[in-house]
């Protein structure tokens, strides 16, 4: 294994980069008359054909509602949902399908702990505990619920190289903490935060713990039962899935005690007017009809994704980032932020005098498509003294040469600056 | 370089985003605003001396792009000395202008006209009329604008 890895770190033999891009129609398109370099994948990523083809198998063949026809394109719609959630259980290592929730995205994954978890586990007085890094939609559910039940919100800093301070953390682990929530990549930094340490400190103490994965699943194997967390939250549009699909994890009985997120069909075991009874997890939390074809379309990414293998997708994006770190480093007027020592592909930067939001208009008339502004991470922003930041963020998809055109267009504000 | 782009960043405008005009705290102000640009995070502040109906002095401060600081900063040099009804008929134009539509006729736009290559990009236009909708926000003494 790690003379497998050792050839792709050193010339990427293993990884053939223009088959894989072969299969994203979108990235072979010119913009403002330069090829598209696409570096905004930690916004969202492109889908490969066979997500594509996919969701028009679904729509063209099997669409039906799930879990209520007798009807053949019923049960074969049925079964292809729920094969995706066997898809999704294994791709995580949880323990079974059951465990896996099907949401909207991981921003209603965090909202649906915090409603039903949070709302009838976290009291007046109680804390949670979340980190400096976090994306804003892993601290307004939990301001929300502290404003609900009168709990408190603890935040642990993170040092100048955008690291969580671990001692910190634990220092922050009181009596009163009933649930740590905690991104598993920062989307602003690419700090790859230590997780399994996270849940052990927060385990020993008796508390819950959630992870957001969103920024995760696209770059490292996640193996929910090795991180020992409670909660898993990822999105299916960050992993080369369609949008409007994310995942909830949720160990068995914690989901068990949970009580519903939102009423409706299909969560409901008996309805009637005097008393309603719910359904079992997964399904309590499912109320409505489920996005379907979205959630087949995400089996068929996480197939895709695993068929290249995410070892291999991994070694490939640190190539990038590393050519990547050290060029923009080297330019004049260029300042990287974050330096985590474990960090995945996602490099934040400034240009000294020049905001980054005409950082990106010039990066866009070269064709190179970047994030620029807060990343939805205000208070990480404050914390570094920044109102935003330019991102470039890779994806398994991305080359070598177009980290060079990157690094050329980052050349030519300067240039456009004077 | 790409026309538009060259059309948007031209050197007076890169010239007023690094050396903003009228860039400081009026003592004395009798009306200040700000404006907000949540999305992108840029912020301004107005400060107005009116003299009657006719604004005296105008300064500004803030932080943001270079489209909303150099607009800014070339918005506060051409209002100066002009009535709330000629600010208004000016910022008509000026909104013309950056969203490319018709200009109404008998407004002259001076060294506004720089900001004419915005028109080409129509997520800029709330940088380029950020300080205008504060400076409208002053006159009108409701202190607080959003251009989201």
């Amino acid at each position: 294994m790690a003379v497998a890895n050792e050839c792709r770190l050193s010339t990427g033999c293993c990884y053939d980069v223009e088959r894989v891009r072969a299969d994203f129609p979108a990235l072979h398109q010119l913009v403002h008359d330069k090829p598209l370099v696409y570096l905004d994948n930690a916004a969202t990523t492109q889908k490969p054909r066979q997500v594509l083809e996919a969701l028009l198998g679904f729509y063209s063949r099997d669409c039906a509602n799930v879990h209520r026809g007798v009807h053949a394109l019923s049960e074969r719609a049925t079964a292809a949902y729920e094969g995706a959630r066997g898809r999704v259980a294994s791709f995580l290592n949880a323990a079974r399908p059951g465990e896996i929730v099907f949401t909207k995205g991981t921003t209603e994954a965090i909202n649906l702990v915090a409603q039903t978890y949070g709302r009838s586990q976290v009291g007046a007085g109680d804390e949670i505990l979340i980190t400096a890094l976090e994306h804003h939609s892993n601290i307004v559910p939990w301001q929300m619920l502290c404003q609900q039940n009168g709990a408190r919100l603890r935040v642990a800093p993170v040092d100048d190289r955008g690291e969580l301070i671990m001692e910190e953390f634990e220092r922050l682990l009181g009596p009163r903490t009933r649930l740590v929530a905690v991104a598993h990549v920062s989307n602003a930094l690419g700090t790859v935060n230590p997780v399994e340490q996270i849940v052990r400190m927060a385990h020993e103490r008796g508390i819950v713990v959630l992870v957001d994965g969103a920024q995760a699943v696209p770059h490292l194997a996640v193996d929910v039962q090795r991180l020992g967390c409670d909660f898993y939250a990822f999105a299916g549009h960050k992993l080369y899935g369609p949008t409007g699909i994310g995942v909830l994890y949720g160990k068995l009985e914690l989901l068990e005690a949970m009580p519903p997120y939102q009423g409706g069909g299909d969560m409901i075991r008996s309805v009637r007017f005097e008393k309603t009874c719910y359904n079992d997890p997964p399904y309590r939390f499912e109320a409505g009809t489920p996005p379907i074809a979205e959630a087949i379309g995400l089996a068929a990414a996480i197939e895709y994704v695993s068929s290249l293998g995410l070892e291999a997708i991994a070694a490939h994006e640190h190539n990038l980032l590393e050519a990547a770190t050290q060029a923009l480093g080297e330019l004049p007027g260029v300042r990287l932020v974050g330096a985590a020592r474990d960090k995945a592909a996602v490099i934040s930067f400034v240009v000294e005098g020049v905001h980054p939001h005409d950082v990106a208009t010039i990066l866009d008339a070269e064709g190179v498509a970047v994030r620029a502004g807060h990343h939805c991470a205000q208070p990480l922003m404050r914390r570094f003294g920044l109102p935003a930041t330019t991102r470039a963020s890779f994806a398994l998809y991305n080359t070598l040469e177009e980290v060079d055109a990157l690094v050329k267009a980052v050349r030519r504000v300067g240039e456009i600056w004077g | 370089m790409n026309a538009a782009l060259e059309d948007l960043y031209r050197q007076l405008i890169i010239d007023h985003s690094r050396n903003p005009r009228n860039f400081r705290v009026l003592e004395g102000a009798d009306r200040v605003a700000e404006g907000s640009n949540p999305l992108c995070g840029d912020e301004v502040k107005i400060y107005l001396k009116m003299d009657g109906e006719r604004i005296a002095e105008i300064s500004f401060q803030g932080s943001g792009c270079a489209i909303s600081i150099a607009s800014a900063s070339l918005m506060t040099d051409s209002v100066k000395g002009k009535t709330r009804l000629e600010t208004e008929a000016l910022f008509d134009a000026f909104r013309a202008l950056v969203t490319g539509k018709q200009a109404p006729a008998g407004v002259a736009l001076g060294k506004l006209a720089a900001l004419g290559g915005v028109a080409a990009y129509p997520v800029r236009v709330k940088c380029a009329t950020l300080a205008w909708h504060a400076l409208r926000a002053a006159l009108a003494g409701s202190g607080r604008v959003s251009t989201e």
